[in-house]
């Protein structure tokens, strides 16, 4: 007989109490599920959020990588390429005794210096080798060491080298910028590492982004006014000009005249930025921005400019300049070339001395202070790079008639050469001064009027006068081009006084003269033997010049006939 | 009664399973995508590899140097040279 007949015939009564506590039990079990969910979801929920995300959940570095620095056609100048770094915990490392012969010889040391390196088991991380060529870093990831390990970095190169080294500068062992336009450019450069929340399946592939916690942005390329060129041929005629004269120093800059471009900037002694193992602070010095020299005959063209500007004289008035020197308060004032009489055209031409002092003097301080001040002289260029130098102007009212006087022809001031060639503006724009800039811009540039457009052609047409045959400066002149400059050879200051047998030659110019494009400003410092500018500077200028016209294609105003030469006294001129 | 209710379970399984295809497919997609971010990342350090090379082969000097010595070319002589004007050229 069945339970459920029995049942059914209701033989067998079940205590109600019995289904009771079966179901307080059930309903107490359901209780105790729902505290403990209520537990787990609701108090402990973050520890457990925390022990699930560390099982999957993973924070990763997006690296940013450093912008590309190229020139104006996009001829790369600095590139960021990644390399490996080699660091070890050294208390985990076990070497055998032929395992760190390789491995010291793959990282370029010895077995001892690379145990003295590991010979620290209190610290835990040590770079044993920083930035090594891909190849390597391969040959010591196969060796499979214990505690050694690689890390990705970043490094430059400068495959221009010592060419350029002085205007982009470089770039720290962390690849920020610590000099020149690699420093001055680092916010837009540099870029920024982001980082991110993911989520990695069992073989480490990332399965999801959870979360951007900052995004990484790279840098941004900088493409800068430079022609790479122009720069190569820059360097390498002052180079040659600085060992030619075994001369201390030498720089130069060219400028485009329209759009005020910097088209190139050389300094000699240079260095390798790829290399930087030994490097002396005269190798750094970025002598085109940064160094300062009394320009000497360079600055007569401003003075003459004012002259004519006044009113007073015109290029044909002539000065009297005899008998070629000039006593001012105890000081003298000599010319090479004594005359008795001289034009104010002529005046450039031969680059009198008394002549410029006897016209500065004819003015007011004010006005020749005003005109430099203007032209930008002791003001820092607006130029966005580190260290430029603003130069030295001392204010008129300090000024005695021997310093007016001196002033005139370059002495008692002091400039750097890319201002000098920026103050040569106004002659080739015929009377403004465009802002000069490294970043290649839009062609239109607007100028500030500094002297009016007779005065600017009246001195260009002056200044093409001086590297004809009768001026100081016919070795500037180039087949096929008309040229307009004007050198300049200075006694150097030493110890607050002057050096008697230390110069510093220099020419600053400009072609073609019908239509100016290009300004180039060169400066040699010490040269040894010949020293004038007409003879040391001005070559370099017509070596770089002529190659810089026929690069941008600017049109001949000149017959291409070859030029006749120029006497050897020619380039003599005072100092 | 009965009947939606097995209708809903199995409507119900039939999204869970949706749900379970769907996830794997974006996991899946996502490390394509990862994969396709990671090679567009290796072109571009190669590209900068290749020009840092091609800037470097290609350097004025090297090329000035080649081209006077190997090649034996010059900048020809003044005299030797005549510039055609605009309408001599067409």
């Amino acid at each position: 007989m069945t339970a459920g007949s029995i049942a059914a015939r209701g033989l067998v009564r079940l205590p109600v109490w019995r289904a009771r506590i079966v179901l307080v039990g059930l309903i107490a079990a359901f209780g105790g599920l729902a505290v403990r969910a209520v537990y787990l979801q609701a108090l402990r929920t973050d520890f457990l959020q925390e022990k699930g995300d560390a099982r999957y959940s993973r924070v990763l570095e997006v690296p940013a990588t450093r912008g590309r620095i190229t020139d104006r056609h996009g001829e790369a100048l600095a590139v960021s390429t990644p390399v490996k770094s080699i660091w070890a915990i050294p208390s985990d490392v076990r070497l055998k005794p032929a395992q760190a012969k390789t491995l010291a010889r793959l990282l370029g040391m010895t077995a001892r210096e690379l145990h003295r390196k590991l010979a620290e088991p209190e610290r835990d991380f040590v770079y044993l080798k920083r930035q090594l060529a891909p190849e390597t870093s391969e040959a010591i990831a196969r060796l499979g060491l214990p505690g050694i390990y690689e890390q990705r970095e970043y490094r430059r190169y400068y495959p221009a080298g010592e060419v350029t080294a002085h205007l982009l500068g470089f770039t720290d062992v962390e690849d920020v910028g610590q000099e020149g336009l690699e420093l001055a450019y680092e916010q837009s450069l540099g870029g920024r590492r982001g980082s991110r929340r993911v989520l990695k399946d069992r073989l480490g592939h990332v399965v999801e982004d959870v979360q951007s916690i900052r995004a990484a942005q790279d840098g941004t390329d900088l493409t800068l006014s430079i022609d790479s060129k122009i720069q190569s041929l820059a360097f390498a005629a002052l180079k040659s000009a600085v060992e030619r004269h075994r001369a201390k120093a030498g720089a130069l800059v060219a400028l485009d005249v329209q759009t005020g471009e910097v088209l190139a900037l050389a300094n000699v002694p240079s260095y390798n930025p790829n290399n930087r193992a030994r490097l002396s602070g005269a190798e750094l010095r970025n002598r085109v921005i940064t160094d300062l020299f009394e320009p000497g005959s360079t600055l007569k063209p401003f003075t003459i400019a004012l002259a004519l500007e006044s009113g007073k004289v015109t290029p044909q008035t002539m000065v009297a300049t005899d008998p070629g020197r000039m006593t001012l308060a105890h000081y003298t004032i000599r010319d090479v070339h004594p005359a008795a009489a001289l034009s104010v055209t002529q005046v450039l031409q031969k680059s009198s001395n008394v002549g410029a002092a006897k016209l500065a003097l004819a003015m007011p301080r004010e006005a020749l202070w005003d005109l430099y001040d203007r032209l930008g002289f002791g003001r820092v260029p607006q130029l966005g790079f580190p260290g430029a130098a603003a130069g030295r102007l001392r204010p008129y009212r300090s000024w005695r008639p021997i310093e007016q006087a001196t002033m005139a022809y370059g002495h008692g001031i002091s400039v750097s050469l890319m201002q000098l060639a920026r103050a040569y503006m106004v002659f080739a724009t015929d009377g403004e001064l465009v802002p000069l800039t490294l970043v290649k811009s839009e062609p239109v540039a607007h100028g500030e009027r500094i002297i009016s457009v007779d005065t600017a052609r009246a001195v260009r047409a002056m200044l093409e006068s001086a590297v004809q045959p009768g001026g100081t400066g016919p070795r500037a002149r180039i087949v096929g081009w008309r040229v307009a400059g004007k050198t300049g050879t200075a006694h150097k200051q030493e110890n607050g006084g002057y050096a008697a047998d230390k110069y510093i030659a220099s020419f600053v110019g400009l072609a073609p003269v019908s239509a100016p494009r290009v300004i180039i400003a060169v400066m040699i410092d010490e040269p040894v033997g010949d020293y004038y500018g007409g003879s040391v500077a001005a070559p370099v200028f017509a070596e770089l010049m002529q190659a810089t016209l026929r690069l941008l294609g600017v049109p001949h105003d000149a017959p291409l006939e070859p030029l006749e030469p120029p006497s050897s006294d020619a380039s003599r001129e005072s100092t | 009664m009965a009947k939606l209710n097995l209708l809903l379970l199995a409507v119900l399984v039939a999204c869970a399973l949706g749900l379970v295809t769907s996830q794997h497919k974006a996991r899946k997609l996502f490390s394509a995508l990862e994969r396709e971010h990671d090679h567009g990342r290796e072109l571009d350090i190669e590209y900068g590899r290749l020009q840092l090379e091609a800037s470097t082969w290609g350097q004025h000097s090297r090329v000035a140097r080649i081209a006077a010595g190997t090649l034996g070319l010059r900048v020809p002589d003044a005299r030797r040279v005549r510039l055609l004007g605009r309408d001599d050229a067409q």
